[in-house]
């Protein structure tokens, strides 16, 4: 077998359940001192994969060679014995311990060292491939890319020479990006292999050295980058040329629909997840949010929709389309909202945790919202079933049974059941947080179309994204909010990505709007 | 680099999760647990006893069923433990650990008891009416205390409800020694003996419906159970009640008020658990101790988790521990053995039931022999 | 001042009895496991203790001090340490659910404790028979010399040796969980398994080890009630059960910590005798103020749930069972 192949992968098979294949014969190799990219679209497989690498799951056939020699991994303590080491999307680290702590977890002192020696080794890792932690800071203080650099020096530490990310830039922002870029560099210059799991195409580009890519569970090929375009890594990925254009029609009879102004409100620590926001949505349009995550997209929802409470002065007015009434949002919960007659839709970033009832079917799930309207005291399963039954067929939901528990159904198949809810009540203002993460672009067009159906009967849509493709592909106006604050509003046909990318990070104090025309 | 052990071997037994499993598979598998519990009490019983432990079971079942009096004594527990384990299911299902059955049992009966003593010249209709009103309203009340605090400041509900099941205790004993009869015996002895003012039984005088004492126990409490398996199942508070369980978050995005929901369900909750309370004193023993709930309020928990808080499921599994305490008491009778042997005995069948759980919602996947050679 | 000596040298006794079951419980839930069957673990100890003495005191003409201490100790986080086990196996191995498991072990404990109790004191000839003297007298010892310094003797120095024990396994817990690296993998395990699994830690063996280790220092508080407490001897009242309950309430009201079960326990010996010492109550108005410790702990939790500090909450993952590969 050849030296310099750090990690070989042979015909890896992992299955959830007897319905579910998450990898199907998959075989992969990483050389070392390369970067290899793993691309793929969500629920390729690609996180599965590289968690039987590092121990989290075992596959049920296959088998994996670690410097040519067989190894068999049954927990992270054995994938780090063989020097591998993932960072998990999901960050793997104890809230109310310090950094040190954090790295100290699991390794005997002779190993490891005390404490002081760890910060000591912090240190030297910090500089020697340029990071920056503070040994003492406890992790519940840490922003994301603090938290994130946390993960990858303590693999450093424990001696990893094979390094797994998973989707390492999801929560970061360009800048943040950039420089994880420059310190992978650094890693892969002093021999280190590392494996970037990723559906971002441009990254596999500006960083990678070979690119595997995987498709619904399948192995499909690796390039050497070099040879690579945008093209040929999207016909390998999705499998069929896709039309990138989303359909946009112009915005006909807009009409104020949601008009905001000053709105504050406090995250659960009291400090300002928003600040001051002010802007008005229209009916007929779709108007974006972009941001990096946590700007405050999320308070931004839920205080429209009664979910979570605004500081003094804030003011959130839904104007009735036909009776032009004006009716303010601000301090009532969310049924005194619905019994004001506001048809107002939400589909959260959360499905399964907010949106739906994890546990229950479709059918009773449709009546999350409407089972009051029954007289007396008992619920109309009869409705629910017929509205299940309908959206089932129109938006193709797949699972066994209007029955069956929507947690056992795919991530788009639970999306659909959530968006078709929030659809058939014909809302004339509908919010969507993260409509189509996670989803394939099949299903991801289905929503957009969906959306632009709503927007084509006059309702006012806002969408909160995080694919700034898909913003400005979709959308009429962006609006881009930066720790909280609103940093700009954009015209989403003639703003440029990297216009929105430096809104979202650099505030810009004076406000000033630009290319709104 | 320190040297790696490669070529570890496999785990030899994985667990992987079910889909889904036939229902007759599950039945069997529970029952297994049941068969393979009452072997190993059977080996326990003869090294302790040396007696045959055939013998011991048909024993075991002549406490339980022997005669047409017993039969109805543990029809009668039955009932009482079913009452209470379908009072703790919509706080069950609704994730609320009620661990306070026990005391708000105790506060159901005190209230009783209080009735009996001071109203029993009340007319009989009125007087149940006092009994039963009086019994639910206490028991509600100690169940509206942690879901106060729970709702208001998601105080741990689990050791809130633990203690006021003390605290109820404590209530007792004072309640005792305030009514002691006769005087110095530390009990309150049997309430209106004579008279049979506020029995259960006697409701109608001394024709008793059905010609049984506790035939009226049978109809509240099953009558209970058909409710609650109606108002949990198909009722717009059961559904609000199943959304809460399954996640708060949900269930004020669809504009539940969960406060209210979670202040109202254990308000039901304790009724229901102090309407026992009631049976337990009007309907059983006619008086009123510190052990009038005996940690039935605990079994009852086991009861309603192991039902899936499936209300007609609980009439099994109430059946089936009544069973083993009246058999255990009655070999502990003839075999001169104590009473406690059914702690004993319930505690390992249990053990078991819970442990056969995981074989129904997972199966094993064992290591297949790999006769690979490097 | 002599009302006071006696109402804390009570609370002492009866402290550690209590502290013993929560600093055990302290180390169990430290590991992710609520186990609500203390007072059963408690009661295994306690009649485990018994009858392993019984049966060797009866078997010996002169028993010797050292092993009848030998066998109790032992016995008693024996069989407590097996409640452990039973517990563990149930909810880590098979995964059933923690409260259920626990209020099981508490009836199990209670039954197996009050059967084979009520047979020993049928051996034995009548309730409150069972002689175990000569260990009960061995644990009775205190430091001798120091206890007569008058008043200072009788508060600090007056008590058997195992209530001093008591305080030590509190501190070497407290240390442990602080200081040690396996102390803080142990926390990782309570907060977040799925953390502690990713760094090479064995979920499954730490929650084991702990929740037994915890399990048998729980189940000597039962075997100093029986040896110190009452002196050896065995009555199917339920106290230990109660105190089991007190015990576990003692961990909410130390905040996890086990330096704080050190005073916390003696406060609630304080509390719980108090009305011994309050002149003028009838005897049903000392019932009420039996209620004391235990409204203390509802007021405390209700306390700690209005101010949400970090550091003084209870594990994260308390209660939840971890499966690596669930999806």
């Amino acid at each position: 077998m050849n030296n310099d192949v750090a990690v070989s992968m042979q015909n890896i098979t992992k299955a959830f359940g007897t319905k579910v294949v998450a990898n199907d014969d998959v075989s992969l190799d990483v050389k070392k001192g390369e970067i290899l990219a793993l691309l793929g679209e969500n629920g390729s497989g690609k996180t599965t994969l590289m968690n039987m690498l590092s121990g989290i799951y075992h596959p049920d056939s296959g088998k994996i060679f670690v410097n040519s020699q067989e190894a068999v991994i049954r927990s992270p303590k054995d994938a780090y014995d063989l020097g591998i080491g993932m960072i998990h999307q999901h960050f793997k680290l104890v809230d109310i311990f310090t950094a040190t702590e954090n790295i100290a977890l699991g390794m005997k002192k002779d190993v490891s060292g005390s404490n002081k020696e760890i910060a000591k080794g912090i240190k030297d890792i910090c500089d020697r491939y340029g990071f920056d932690v503070d040994p003492n800071q406890k992790v519940y203080n840490m922003s994301v890319s603090q938290k994130q650099t946390l993960e990858i020096v303590k693999t450093l530490y424990r001696g990893a020479n094979i390094l797994i990310l998973d989707e390492p830039t999801a929560v970061l922002t360009p800048q943040e990006t950039e420089k994880l870029f420059s310190v992978l560099i650094n890693m892969k210059k002093d021999g280190k292999s590392i494996i970037i799991i990723t559906h971002k195409l441009n990254e596999v580009l500006a960083i990678s050295d070979r690119v595997s890519i995987l498709r619904k569970g399948k192995y499909i090929c690796t390039i050497d980058t070099k040879e690579a375009t945008v093209m040929s890594l999207t016909e390998a990925m999705v499998g069929q040329k896709v039309e990138l254009n989303i359909e946009r029609n112009n915005v006909k009879n807009k009409e104020e629909r949601l008009i905001i102004e000053h709105l504050t409100c406090l995250n659960k620590y009291g400090t300002k997840a928003l600040d001051d926001v002010t802007f008005t949505a229209y009916g007929g349009e779709i108007l974006g949010i972009a941001g990096i995550s946590g700007s405050g997209q999320k308070e931004l929802l839920e205080s429209i929709s009664g979910l979570h409470p605004a500081e003094e002065g804030s003011s959130v007015i839904y104007v009735k389309p036909e009776t032009k009434e004006k009716t303010q949002l601000i301090g009532k919960t969310v049924k005194q909202i619905r019994d004001l007659g506001v048809a107002m839709s939400f589909v959260p970033e959360d499905r399964l945790g907010m949106g739906l009832v994890a546990t229950m079917g479709m059918a009773d799930n449709m009546m999350l919202k409407s089972y009051k309207d029954n007289r007396f005291m008992f619920t109309s399963r009869r409705d629910s079933r017929k509205l299940a039954e309908k959206k089932k067929e129109e938006l193709e939901v797949v699972t066994p049974s209007i029955y069956t528990a929507v947690k056992k159904l795919s991530g788009g198949n639970v999306q659909k059941v959530l968006v078709g809810r929030e659809i058939s009540s014909d809302p004339n203002l509908f919010l969507a947080a993260y409509a189509v993460r996670g989803l394939d672009i099949n299903t991801s067009y289905t929503i957009y179309n969906l959306l632009n159906e709503r927007k084509e009967n006059g309702c006012a849509v806002i969408y909160v994204g995080e694919d700034l493709d898909v913003l400005l592909a979709l959308c009429d106006r962006i609006i881009v909010l930066c720790a909280g604050k609103l940093n700009g509003i954009v015209d989403a046909r003639t703003a440029t990505k990297e216009e929105i990318g430096m809104m979202m990070t650099h505030l810009n104090e004076e406000g000033e709007e630009d290319g709104n025309s | 680099m320190a040297t790696v052990e490669y070529n570890k071997k496999e785990a030899f037994v994985r667990a992987s999760l079910r889909d889904s499993i036939p229902r007759y598979k599950a039945l069997l598998i529970r029952l297994c647990a049941v068969v393979i519990s009452l072997i190993i009490c059977a080996f326990l019983i003869y090294s302790i006893t040396k007696i045959n432990p055939l013998k011991v079971y048909q024993a075991m079942f002549e406490g339980a069923f022997g005669s047409v009096r017993r039969s109805w004594i543990t029809v009668r527990d039955t009932m009482m433990l079913l009452c209470i384990a379908v009072g703790l299911a919509p706080a069950f299902k609704m994730k609320f650990w009620n661990t306070g059955a026990e005391g708000q049992i105790l506060v159901g009966g005190i209230t009783t008891a209080a009735c009996m003593i001071y109203l029993k010249s009340l007319p009989t209709w009125l007087l149940f009416i006092c009994m039963i009103v009086s019994s639910c309203v206490a028991g509600a009340l100690w169940g509206l205390l942690p879901a106060f605090f729970k709702a208001k400041w998601n105080t741990n509900e689990i050791l809130f409800t633990l203690m006021m099941n003390y605290v109820a205790i404590q209530l007792t004993s004072f309640f005792v020694a305030l009514w002691e009869n006769p005087y110095g015996s530390n009990t309150v002895g049997v309430i209106n003996q004579t008279g049979h003012e506020g029995w259960l039984g006697y409701m109608f005088g001394d024709n008793m419906l059905f010609g049984q004492e506790y035939s009226l126990n049978v109809i509240i409490v099953m009558t209970l159970t058909v409710l609650m398996f109606v108002y949990l199942k198909y009722s717009k508070h059961g559904y609000e009640i199943a959304v809460i369980g399954d996640s708060q978050n949900t269930a004020r995005y669809s504009g539940i008020s969960v406060n209210k929901v979670i202040i109202r369900t254990m308000l039901i909750s304790g009724a229901v658990c102090g309407l026992s309370g009631f049976l337990a004193v009007s309907g059983a023993s006619h008086t009123i101790s510190t052990s009038t709930a005996g940690g039935r309020g605990f079994t009852a928990i086991i009861v309603a988790w192991l039902a899936k808080f499936n209300t007609f499921t609980m009439i099994a599994i109430s059946v089936l521990i009544v069973f083993l305490e009246k058999g255990a008491v009655e070999i502990a009778s003839q075999y001169n053995l104590n009473d406690y042997v059914s702690s004993m005995i319930t505690g390992i069948i249990l053990f078991f039931i819970l442990g056969s759980e995981f074989f129904i919602r997972y199966k094993l996947i064992f290591r297949k022999r790999n006769k690979e050679v490097q | 001042m002599a009302g006071f000596i006696s109402l804390f040298q009570a609370a002492v006794v009866f402290g550690t009895v209590i502290m013993f079951g929560a600093v055990g419980e302290i180390i169990t839930e430290k590991s992710g496991n609520l186990n609500l069957g203390v007072p059963g673990i408690m009661y295994l100890g306690g009649i485990a203790s018994l009858a392993g003495v019984f049966f060797y005191e009866s078997s010996t003409e002169n028993p010797n001090k050292f092993l009848c201490i030998i066998i109790a100790l032992l016995c008693g986080f024996a069989a407590s340490a097996f409640g452990g086990l039973i517990y563990s196996f149930l909810t880590i191995t098979l995964r059933a659910n923690q409260n259920v498991t626990g209020l099981t072990l508490t009836i199990f404990g209670s039954g197996v404790a009050n059967f084979f109790g009520g047979s020993l004191n049928k051996l034995a000839g009548g309730v409150g028979q069972i002689s175990v003297a000569a260990t009960s007298s061995a644990f009775r010892t205190s430091i001798p010399g120091l206890s007569k310094l008058g008043a200072v003797g009788k508060l600090f120095f007056s008590y058997g040796w195992l209530a001093y024990v008591a305080i030590a396994v509190a501190i070497i817990c407290q240390w442990y969980l602080k200081r040690t690296r396996s102390g803080l993998n142990l926390r990782a395990v309570g907060e977040n398994p799925a953390t502690a699994d990713a760094a090479g830690i064995n979920v499954k063996a730490y929650k084991y080890v702990a929740t037994c280790v915890g399990a048998g220092i729980s189940g000597l508080g039962g075997v100093f009630y029986v040896m110190d407490y009452t002196k050896g001897t065995w009555s199917n009242d339920g106290t230990i059960e109660n105190l089991g309950w007190l015990a576990v309430a003692l961990v909410i009201f130390t905040t996890w910590r086990p330096k704080n079960a050190i005073w916390g326990a003696y406060l609630f010996g304080i509390l719980y005798w108090a009305y011994f010492y309050i002149g003028g109550l009838t005897r049903s108005s000392q019932e009420i103020f039996k209620m004391l410790p235990y409204i203390v702990t509802i007021i405390v939790l209700i306390v700690i749930s209005l101010r949400k500090k970090k550091e003084n909450q209870p594990p994260q993952a308390l209660g939840l069972a971890y499966f690596r590969e669930e999806r």
